[in-house]
């Protein structure tokens, strides 16, 4: 008799370990190493950009090419929206659920205009002569910079349909996992960011 | 169980951040940020010098937000995505430092010197 009650607790607690990891925190976990090799992905256009960076077959570098106001006024947009999502998380913390919308609504916005004057930068290279198929330098700038802008824009959309998410099912464990992937995303978009406007743009422009 | 589930899990609050932390993150890369582009923009002429500053200007940034918005650390639940994180960055160090290395050797050795890059373009 005692062998057989004995192993019972043993038994819930197998399943309470189940239950403690079934709060979304492996999806996320998932999801981080997922964002890792995002990064290697990142990592190997970098390799790329810094490897081709002055092969511009006598075309434009970066020296003519960029203009560091126009791309300090981006940098601050993104790094207001990493902000703005960050407060938002808090909110979501809280459960204040209206709060969190708003937040996210500004986050919206801010990459938005990002993502904006990213394309109107572009069209202005391509407007000028000075598109992917210019020089190797050139083709490495738009690959990089612009698989950069996809993820935002992914990002944006991705927001979009959360936000939406969030009005309709409330804060539930679902949406709550949802929101902090994609708060680890888009703080990862705003560290990639930092290395393009250091790497690409300032010494470019050096 | 139900009533424990309600309640904030505040041990979990380390991989939350505050408002604080939060917004000290954001005022820290507002200022790392707004000296790497005061530094180029300053047109110094000595290039190793200000590509130095700004690529510790760049990682003392990823530090910060790593740090302050991804909450990155050495807690026992941020402890596995830290790691894979080192591992990532190491990783990616290699690939980038050693394409540059053999690149910058392949092109120092076996660039025809001789031909500039219209010659190139225009030979069938």
């Amino acid at each position: 008799m005692d062998i057989i009650t004995t192993p019972a607790p043993a038994g819930a607690d197998p399943h309470h370990h189940d239950h403690a990891h079934d709060d979304g925190s492996m999806t996320v976990f998932g999801f981080w190493v997922y964002l890792m090799t995002d990064c290697v992905i990142f990592g190997s256009l970098f390799a790329t950009f810094g490897v081709l960076a002055t092969s511009t077959a006598g075309g434009p570098g970066g020296r003519e090419l960029f203009d560091l106001p126009y791309v300090g006024v981006e940098t601050l947009l993104l790094l207001i929206s990493s902000f703005t999502f960050g407060m938002g998380m808090l909110e979501m913390h809280a459960g204040r659920q209206d709060k969190l919308i708003s937040w996210l609504a500004i986050t919206f916005v801010f990459g938005a205009g990002f993502i904006g004057m990213e394309v109107r930068e572009f069209a202005h290279l391509i407007a000028d002569g000075a598109g992917p198929g210019r020089s190797a330098f050139l083709s490495a700038y738009f690959s990089l910079v612009g698989t950069h802008g996809l993820h935002v824009t992914a990002g944006l959309l991705w927001m979009a349909v959360t936000m939406h998410q969030v009005k309709r099912f409330g804060l539930d464990p679902v949406v709550r996992r949802r929101l902090a992937c994609l708060s680890l995303f888009w703080h990862f978009l705003d560290l990639i960011w930092i290395c393009v406007f250091t790497f690409v743009y300032l010494q470019g422009a050096m | 169980m139900a009533g424990t589930h309600a309640v904030p899990h505040d041990a979990h609050h380390a991989s939350h951040g505050t408002r604080k932390s939060y917004v000290r993150g954001f005022v820290l890369s507002l200022v790392l940020t707004l000296i790497a582009f005061a530094v180029v923009m300053a047109g110094s002429e000595r290039h190793g010098l200000v590509l130095g500053v700004i690529t510790i200007l760049a990682v003392a940034q990823l530090v910060v937000q790593l740090v302050y918005f991804l909450h990155l650390g050495a807690a026992p639940e941020q402890r596995n995505n830290t790691v894979i994180f080192v591992l990532t960055a190491l990783l990616i160090a290699n690939v980038i430092g050693l394409s540059l290395w053999v690149m910058h050797n392949a092109n120092v050795n076996m660039m025809p010197t001789q031909m500039t890059p219209q010659a190139a373009m225009t030979r069938e």
